[in-house]
């Protein structure tokens, strides 16, 4: 789904990450852990082609992410989506509107079926009806994570990319959306790929986890896996007391 | 990677191949007749490769909102229905414009129109009284704000100002000077030019220039600090937002206009004295001699005190607008506009109100 090849991003003279391989398999759930500035979100926004790596190619679905012409990109680009931290949602549009616009955009459906299509969304993340109508500045934290984990299921992507989804939320919010998110991967079959800080996330979702620590992936396996490894930054990361409490958790749900 | 197609034999109908979204987007339409006309058949699914919810609500749609009877369909693709199910249930309320939505828009309209005039009131009132509790604390006189300020809308609109005030000169004098050629009357190019810049076409032209460039400029700024709640933080640290941020702004407004007024206009007037040497060879030598002669001082005065009002109104409404910004993107291009809008429109009319005021002060009778 996502191949990753000698990947390196430089900002300014520092590398931030220098020749990075990483690959993930369809139905993959995969969570990139690492240090603070350690380039996870940085890595995020070049698999979705916001940034361009200064060495190394991002493939997805087995093809370049800048391959083809514009309607072929346009296609693949249809194909993935993502979840921003903040949610961004179009602060202009009501819930309604920003989940029904890349349906608008991809000029598929007709107005009755998006209006379907719409409720469904909103069904598959747990919101009420009548959230349709509101606009993103009325909304808390927790259903603003979800009219975009909506708005970003609306053209059916095979792969979801999350960037920190439950950042902001309080504990229950957190697990309830986390619940969602693993729901939501088995019933649509979707290849997720997310950045976390959050262990009890990373427990409970994740099918890897993918270490990212001295400029590259250091480690790339099942959490039970990784946690053997002997290294500083994965013993301080998964092995102190507080992080065994917060893995406890997340297994537990 | 099977097209989407729908097969029919034996009675039912067959759906084969990927049914998603992205599979279907060549053909929906040709396939949205196909399932129209497919009517109230047998339906057999157990040959679709994959069904995404786009593609199952097609199917649903086509099925009037319920699996027909008899209908064969696979295990792991129920779940879609099912889905398609409760979610119909319970579809988002529809909003439509009625009549009585247009009332509550222009009752709206009004009532914002009202909040708009006691927002402004309250906005002069809160700077009324933080100057008079900084009267008597000098030490709490933000004095870096007020330089960096007068820096950003006074020196910094110089050059701008200047080229489209020389512009305007030149512009005013060539056509002026067509129409005075015909009566010979070419020296009151000077009266038309001094009388006409210094006291009209100057504090009007660097109003527009500075609400365009200035006051847009301050909405923005504070209506961002609204959305990312830096105004908030400031409020939280018992720092005013109305001393820190609304003052300096309308102080150094108010003093820099009044310069940018005498910068323009001594600019147009240059512009202007060399178009008239151009075309009615007037050398510079008269029009400088001639200009303090048939333009009385005074309309200096009412220039710069012109400038001063027009510069405090500008600030006020610009500031005033910024703190109205929600935090959201439309609230803030839409307050940004109507700034800017409302600052010009300001402008003219209390030009208007100094013309009249004005009358019978500074011109020849």
């Amino acid at each position: 789904m996502v191949s990753l090849r000698g990947l390196s991003t430089r900002f300014g003279p520092i590398w931030v990450h220098k020749g990075l391989d990483l690959d993930v398999a369809a139905g993959e759930v995969v969570s990139l852990v690492g240090g603070s500035g350690s380039g996870k979100t940085t890595l995020l926004r070049q698999i979705v082609g916001l940034l361009q790596p200064a060495e190394g190619e991002v493939q997805l679905f087995g093809e370049p992410l800048f391959a083809g012409n514009r309607h072929e990109q346009k296609l693949r680009r249809r194909r993935f989506a993502m979840c921003f931290q903040q949610g961004a949602l179009f602060s202009a549009l009501t819930v309604f509107d920003n989940i029904a616009f890349p349906l608008r955009e991809s000029r598929v459906a007709s107005e009755a079926e998006i209006r379907d299509l719409v409720a469904l969304k909103l069904h598959m993340v747990e919101l009420q009806p009548h959230h349709a109508a509101l606009m993103p500045a009325e909304l808390s934290g927790g259903m603003i994570k979800r009219v975009a984990l909506a708005r970003a299921l609306a053209l059916e992507p095979e792969l979801l990319l999350l960037d920190e989804p439950t950042a902001g939320l309080d504990p229950t919010r957190s697990a309830s959306f986390v619940d969602l998110v693993k729901d939501l991967q088995r019933q649509l079959g979707l290849t997720v790929v997310l950045v976390t800080h959050d262990l009890d996330t990373l427990a409970a979702l994740s099918s890897r986890v993918a270490v990212l620590a001295e400029k590259r992936i250091l480690a790339y396996d099942t959490l039970d896996a990784v946690m053997q490894l002997e290294h500083p930054f994965i013993q301080e990361f998964f092995l102190s007391e507080r992080s065994a409490r917060a893995l406890e958790r997340g297994r537990g749900t | 990677m099977h097209p989407p197609a729908l097969q029919h034999g034996d009675g039912a109908v067959r759906p084969t191949g990927e049914w998603t979204l992205s599979a279907l987007t060549p053909r929906v339409g040709e396939l949205r007749r196909a399932l129209a006309q497919a009517g109230a058949a047998g339906w057999d699914l157990s040959a679709i490769d994959r069904l995404d919810s786009f593609g199952a609500l097609l199917l649903w749609r086509a099925w009037n909102g319920r699996i027909p009877e008899g209908a064969i369909v696979p295990e792991a693709l129920a779940g879609h229905f099912a889905r398609l199910a409760e979610s119909a249930a319970a579809p988002p309320p529809r909003t439509r414009f009625g009549v009585l939505d247009a009332v509550a828009l222009l009752g709206t309209t009004v009532l914002g129109l009202a909040s708009h005039l006691v927002d402004f009131i309250a906005l002069i009132g809160r700077l009324a009284l933080d100057l008079a509790y900084l009267s008597v604390r000098p030490r709490d006189w933000p004095l870096k704000e007020f330089s960096a300020n007068l820096h950003k809308v006074g020196v910094r609109a110089m050059p701008v100002s200047a080229l489209v005030g020389f512009l305007i000169g030149v512009v005013l004098s060539y056509l002026s000077a067509l129409q005075l050629k015909a009566f010979g009357a070419d020296i009151y190019i000077v009266n038309i030019l001094g009388l006409g810049i210094i006291r009209e076409l100057g504090p009007v032209l660097v109003s527009v220039l500075v609400a365009g460039r200035s006051g847009s400029a301050m909405t923005a700024q504070l209506g961002v600090m609204r959305v990312t709640e830096e105004v908030d933080a400031l409020s939280v640290m018992g720092i005013s937002k109305y001393v820190r941020l609304v003052l300096p702004k309308v102080a150094a407004l108010t003093l820099a206009m009044p310069l940018l007024v005498l910068w323009t206009s001594a600019v147009a007037l240059i512009g202007g004295m060399m178009s008239a040497e151009l075309q009615l060879g007037l050398n510079y030598g008269f029009f400088i001699e001639t200009l303090p002669k048939v333009v009385p001082p005074a309309n200096l005065y009412i220039a710069m005190g012109k400038g001063a009002v027009f510069g405090l109104l500008i600030a006020l409404v610009a500031c005033h607008f910024g703190l109205r910004v929600k935090p959201n993107t439309e609230s803030l291009s839409a307050n940004t506009t109507a700034s800017v809008v409302t600052a010009i429109t300001m402008v003219i009319l209390v030009d208007a109100v100094f013309a009249i005021a004005t009358r019978a002060i500074g011109v020849p009778t």
